[in-house]
């Protein structure tokens, strides 16, 4: 066999036996709404931990990362920094917002914002921000799908074929079993990534440098600024990774999916527990660091730094294993994906459409309108995809600056009681508009700071100001959230 | 709902001074420890000390005084 042939039968295998663990798992359950949607509440630690794991480790963590610590260098150490305290800050804030939607039974970030503001006006701008800031990220995936069979099949399968199956798949996995199927997928996807960012991460330095102290050694002595900020950029330094860190921590849990994922942990404490040894699921992500780094040296002059992991992979390794690197990848890609769409759609069907245009609406129609939009999302991400053209890394930013404004009506929602919800309406508005405008203008980053945390800052201000400004619900009205 | 203790918050805040804050004390390259440029050095060590603060902030938010439940 060929190379391309070999790389491609290995990775066919792979994403064919993920998806067919994810058909197998659970299967035979008739699920209703809620059960399709968060895994009827009865997840252990374990398949907590992997579920997360799964959403958090995505295409991003695999292309971008690389990509950024060849392409600029300093920088990119943000992303090592702002994943331990996303942990860490969770620590503080999913346990009491588990326990806040185990009681009112939340299964989305509407549910908790109708439930503390009484404003389905508000739910439903919620709503939106969080579809619209979730296209981008789905974007992103698919963008990884395409460059990881383009590049694995060296041209001869196109990227936009290889979106449109990956896209067909992510759909198929939602309307077979809902969530318990990803969690499922989620596992093989993990264990191949474990494996190919050691293989990678030690396996690139020692083939060609001798080690991964020697390749730092030629490094500092051939590039030394690229590995310090601002590395390879003019504007990223210091003030930037400071507001960046702080930008995506808060956004980090925003996610739609990833704020519904809380909802599926069996209590509170095992939220605590995960927030504690969660960090060290990041050590793996070192490991890609260190081959984008030694990219820099292999192939000094590559056009796109999205392609650097997997150009080099292709230079370093037998055709089988980029095949095994591949199918990760692209599992890589589809889990994210497939939690995405699902918790976009039931959104916009539950969150959205009900409450404002159809009240009356049963619950089987509402499942049914979701699985509609799931193909509906689907078909314009991957629209998006074939005809978008930013990296992978400037995709992600744009989706954090959108979906970080629902923050302040989040944690001032929980641990502040004199939140309006008059406050918090305006404060997002302003927090999108402004965020949205600077970066459209090409104003990011803005005075040294990231344009996303800018808006987060004036969000958090006029939400503070408003709140203050407009009564406060007489108490005895207002059944207590807490 | 349970608010977290203060002295819990403070240990989740030493991740925060370590790995956010303090970045113009520790972005240099030498010295090279473990064969690590020492800003990756540094953070890579964070990670690993960031499960002990959050230990320590799990074992005063679940201590006997502080009941556990929906209260």
């Amino acid at each position: 066999m060929t190379p391309a042939a070999t790389a491609l039968t290995v990775m066919l295998a792979i994403v064919a036996v993920g998806t067919a663990v994810g058909f197998l798992a659970g299967s035979r359950q008739q699920m209703d709404l809620e059960e399709w949607a968060v895994g009827g509440r009865g997840f252990g630690a374990a398949l907590v931990f992997l579920l997360m794991a799964g959403e958090i480790y995505t295409t991003f963590a695999f292309l971008g990362v690389s990509g950024w610590a060849y392409s600029r260098g300093g920088p990119v150490l943000y992303v090592l920094a702002y994943l331990s305290l996303a942990y860490t800050a969770s620590f503080f804030i999913l346990p009491q917002l588990w326990e806040v939607g185990h009681k009112h039974r939340m299964q989305t970030q509407p549910d908790f914002f109708n439930s503390r503001y009484h404003n389905r006006y508000l739910a439903g701008f919620v709503c939106v921000v969080g579809i619209l800031a979730s296209i981008p990220y789905l974007q992103l995936q698919l963008d990884g799908v395409g460059i990881i069979v383009a590049t694995a099949s060296f041209g001869h399968i196109g990227r936009i074929p290889a979106m449109a199956v990956a896209t067909a798949l992510v759909i198929a996995f939602v309307f077979a079993n809902g969530v318990r199927a990803v969690a499922w997928v989620s596992v093989v996807k993990d264990f191949l990534m474990v494996i190919a960012a050691v293989a990678i991460g030690i396996g690139i330095p020692l083939v060609h440098f001798g080690g991964i102290g020697a390749m730092f050694a030629a490094l500092a002595h051939a590039r030394p600024h690229h590995l310090m900020m601002p590395g390879a950029t003019r504007n990223l330094g210091h003030s930037w990774y400071i507001s960046t860190v702080l930008l995506t921590v808060a956004g980090f849990y925003m996610w739609p999916h990833i704020f519904s994922a809380t909802f599926t942990a069996k209590s509170a404490d095992t939220l605590r527990r995960n927030a504690v040894v969660m960090p060290l699921y990041t050590l793996t992500l070192a490991l890609v660091f260190f081959a984008g780094f030694a990219t820099v040296l292999i192939l000094p002059h590559l056009q796109n730094g999205d392609l650097a992991l997997l150009t080099v992979v292709g230079r370093t390794f037998p055709a089988w294993f980029f095949g095994v690197i591949g199918g990760a990848g692209v599992l890589t890609a589809m889990v994210p994906a497939a939690i995405l769409i699902l918790t976009a759609a039931t959104l916009f069907a539950k969150n959205l459409y009900r409450p404002l245009f159809a009240p009356t609406m049963t619950d089987q129609g509402v499942a049914r309108l979701a699985r509609a939009m799931v193909v509906l999302l689907g078909a314009t991400s991957l629209g998006l995809a074939i005809h978008g053209s930013s990296t992978l890394v400037s995709l992600l930013l744009t989706g954090y600056a959108m979906v970080t404004q629902c923050f302040p009506g989040v944690v001032l929602g929980l641990y502040w009681k004199r939140a309006t919800a008059a406050g918090v309406f305006m404060g997002m508005i302003v927090g999108v508009f402004t965020a949205v405008s600077l970066m459209s203008a090409h104003l990011d980053p803005v005075g040294g700071l990231n344009a996303g945390f800018v808006a987060l800052c004036i969000n958090f201000a006029v939400t503070v100001a408003g709140s203050l400004a407009t009564p406060a619900r007489a108490s005895t009205s207002v059944p207590e959230l807490t | 709902m349970k608010t977290p203790s203060i002295g819990a918050l403070a240990l989740g805040f030493i991740p925060f001074l370590a790995m956010c804050f303090t970045v113009p004390l520790w972005d240099r390259v030498q010295p090279l420890i473990l064969g690590l440029p020492f800003n990756l050095f540094w953070l890579i060590l964070w990670i690993v000390l960031t499960p002990c603060c959050l230990w320590g902030a799990y074992r005063i938010e679940t201590s006997a005084d502080r009941p556990t439940g929906n209260g």
